[in-house]
């Protein structure tokens, strides 16, 4: 390196040094230090001793962490594609030539502000059993479906019940998709008209014109937008946590990887299982965005750019 | 794209209605909640309306939070910390990774991206680990020191708008023996102010819509958070005071919505972009 490159290396760190240090010490070192603590019994509250391997032989022989890590990886392969269909879809009707669009935009988006606090109190009350305005919307058409086919369905006790408890979240998950729906509607309407014309002289349907141009425009939005959901998804805590009062539901149907991670690090201070189950999370996060990014990469279509 | 007619538009329109009223329904019930006397929000078949409005519902809830007011203000506090923090310290990294050409930038760039996959609860135990040595558990200072170390998202929104810069405009600056810092200072800060703007806002929300930080961070009561502070109110549960928790919960998404609507067109763009690059 000349004089001049050094020099140039020399200012390009100094400006990026907050985050050098930020990334020492909140990635790099945590991460170095979780796989050190993973292989200890440690408190947090004394020194580290030295375990080996103990505790992911606990972990693998923990029928809670099996619980959780299903949890989660279910929350994610459910919500993920139903949340991205849902925006998708009123990113589309949003994109009619149809009166009153900003205001359409604006009360899907409203959901996404609502902090998590509010946003779980507000469901845990929207779904409280017979209580709930969910299940009173509910009833009406259940008990029609009821009268004509002699049927015995009933509105979920949702929050309550083991069996339902994760659908209630996913429907909380979906009111608050709105973030997608405006980064959908942006990709939308950079799509070239032009393509729509050609393609409706050619004498395509739109159904057609859907499949042929807008998922294909669309594509590398959504590759994007998935990603983020991942890794969203599979660090979820705070509304669950709110959600069951600070806890993990009936029968740990909304206990999740990080949930479990909170429980052992700062209710047991079992800081060494807590780090062993961190690395786990982290693992399967790049594990799924692998994955992601390998069979995305191929369908994802990025136009002469 | 803006397409002449729609194949259905009696179809999406009512579509575009019914979702909407769905999507409003919530809302709807918790100030409808917020403002019906105890007895009933306990009543079957339910009551879309208070049969009168309880307006004390709110100062009560307040003052059953406890110090509303203290939490009000320690929210605030740490909400200003980290958007000056944020904008400040992402904006120079920024900067950095942009407007400099160095050997090794794009590597360094590309471990930021990669950190982005880190999530807080991955690396949450060494760092309680980290700020309990440092003796800074139950103090304010782990919720807003790392701001001031920037935010790789942040980072890469504003490393976008950096980019769209003209270079001739640093290049002639520095012929007229500008120092780098005061190139970023006086040319490109003023002319990047819609996306700091937009940085602001998203860290203001985050900080503000916060949970699991003050969760483990905070200790005492009088340091708590709003998000804490109602979360305590739900846990005194007995015969759950259901019109108090959703008045409540209105008042902690209130500066939220108010900030949103006076920032509209911002705020839209900002997220709108995040996702076409």
């Amino acid at each position: 390196m000349t004089l001049g490159e050094r020099r140039n290396v020399l200012k390009g760190l100094l400006f990026i040094s907050p985050w050098i240090l930020g990334f020492l010490a909140f990635n790099l070192y945590p991460l170095v230090a979780s796989i050190w603590f993973s292989l200890c019994d440690y408190s947090v509250l004394s020194q580290p001793v030295f375990l080996g391997a103990q505790n992911y032989v606990d972990l693998w022989r923990d029928p809670v962490f099996w619980k959780a890590l299903r949890n989660t990886v279910l929350f994610a392969v459910v919500a993920i594609p139903l949340s991205t269909l849902l925006s998708i879809g009123l990113a589309i009707l949003l994109n009619q030539p149809i009166a009153g669009q900003g205001i359409y935009r604006t009360i899907f988006f409203l959901p996404s502000l609502v902090p998590a606090i509010s946003l779980a109190i507000l469901w845990q009350w929207m779904l409280n059993g017979p209580m709930g305005l969910v299940n009173s919307l509910l009833r009406p058409p259940l008990q029609a479906i009821n009268a004509l086919f002699g049927s015995h369905l009933q509105a979920p006790d949702w929050l309550n019940d083991p069996n339902f408890a994760l659908w209630g979240l996913i429907l909380t998950g979906l009111w608050g998709t709105g973030q997608a729906v405006v980064i959908y509607l942006a990709g939308l309407q950079e799509v070239p008209i032009e393509l729509y014309e050609a393609a409706e002289l050619d004498g395509t349907n739109s159904w057609q014109r859907f499949l042929h141009i807008t998922l294909p425009m669309l594509s590398p939005v959504i590759f994007f937008n998935v990603l983020m959901s991942i890794i969203g998804a599979l660090q979820t805590f705070a509304v669950p946590y709110i959600l069951t009062g600070g806890g993990d539901g009936p029968g740990r149907s909304l206990l999740f990887l990080a949930t479990y991670i909170y429980q052992n690090a700062f209710d047991y201070w079992n800081m060494g299982y807590a780090s062993a189950l961190a690395l786990c999370l982290f693992v399967l996060i790049i594990g799924l965005s692998l994955i992601t990014v390998h069979y995305g990469e191929k369908k994802v279509h990025y136009s002469g750019r | 794209m803006k397409p002449t007619h729609s194949s259905f538009p009696w179809f999406s329109r009512l579509a575009l209605i019914l979702l909407g009223v769905l999507f409003l329904l919530p809302f709807f019930w918790m100030v409808s909640t917020s403002l019906k006397p105890l007895n009933e929000t306990m009543k079957l078949p339910l009551e879309w309306l208070p049969t009168s409005p309880q307006w004390h519902n709110y100062p009560d809830a307040m003052k059953a939070m406890g110090p509303f007011w203290l939490y009000a203000r320690n929210s605030l506090f740490l909400a200003f910390l980290n958007v000056v923090g944020t904008v400040f310290s992402s904006a120079l990294v920024a900067y950095g990774f942009s407007r400099l050409d160095w050997r090794g930038r794009d590597t360094c760039f590309f471990v930021l991206l990669a950190t982005m996959m880190i999530p807080f609860p991955v690396v949450m135990v060494p760092i309680y680990g980290l700020f309990r040595a440092l003796g800074w558990i139950g103090t304010f200072q782990p919720l807003w020191v790392p701001a001031f170390l920037a935010g790789a998202f942040n980072v890469f929104l504003l490393r976008q708008f950096f980019l769209s810069i003209p270079k001739d405009l640093s290049e002639a600056a520095r012929i007229d023996g500008c120092s780098e810092f005061r190139i970023f200072w006086q040319i490109i800060l003023p002319l990047a102010k819609p996306a700091l703007l937009t940085v602001a806002l998203f860290q203001f929300m985050a900080t503000w819509n916060d949970f699991l930080g003050p969760l483990i961070f905070l200790a005492r009561e009088e340091q708590y958070t709003l998000a804490l502070g109602l979360q305590a109110l739900q846990g005194t549960i007995s015969g759950t005071p259901w019109h108090h928790l959703m008045a409540a919960s209105t008042l902690v998404l209130l500066p939220v919505l108010v900030l949103f609507f006076l920032t509209q067109r911002t705020f839209i763009r900002g997220i709108a972009t995040t996702g076409l690059k």
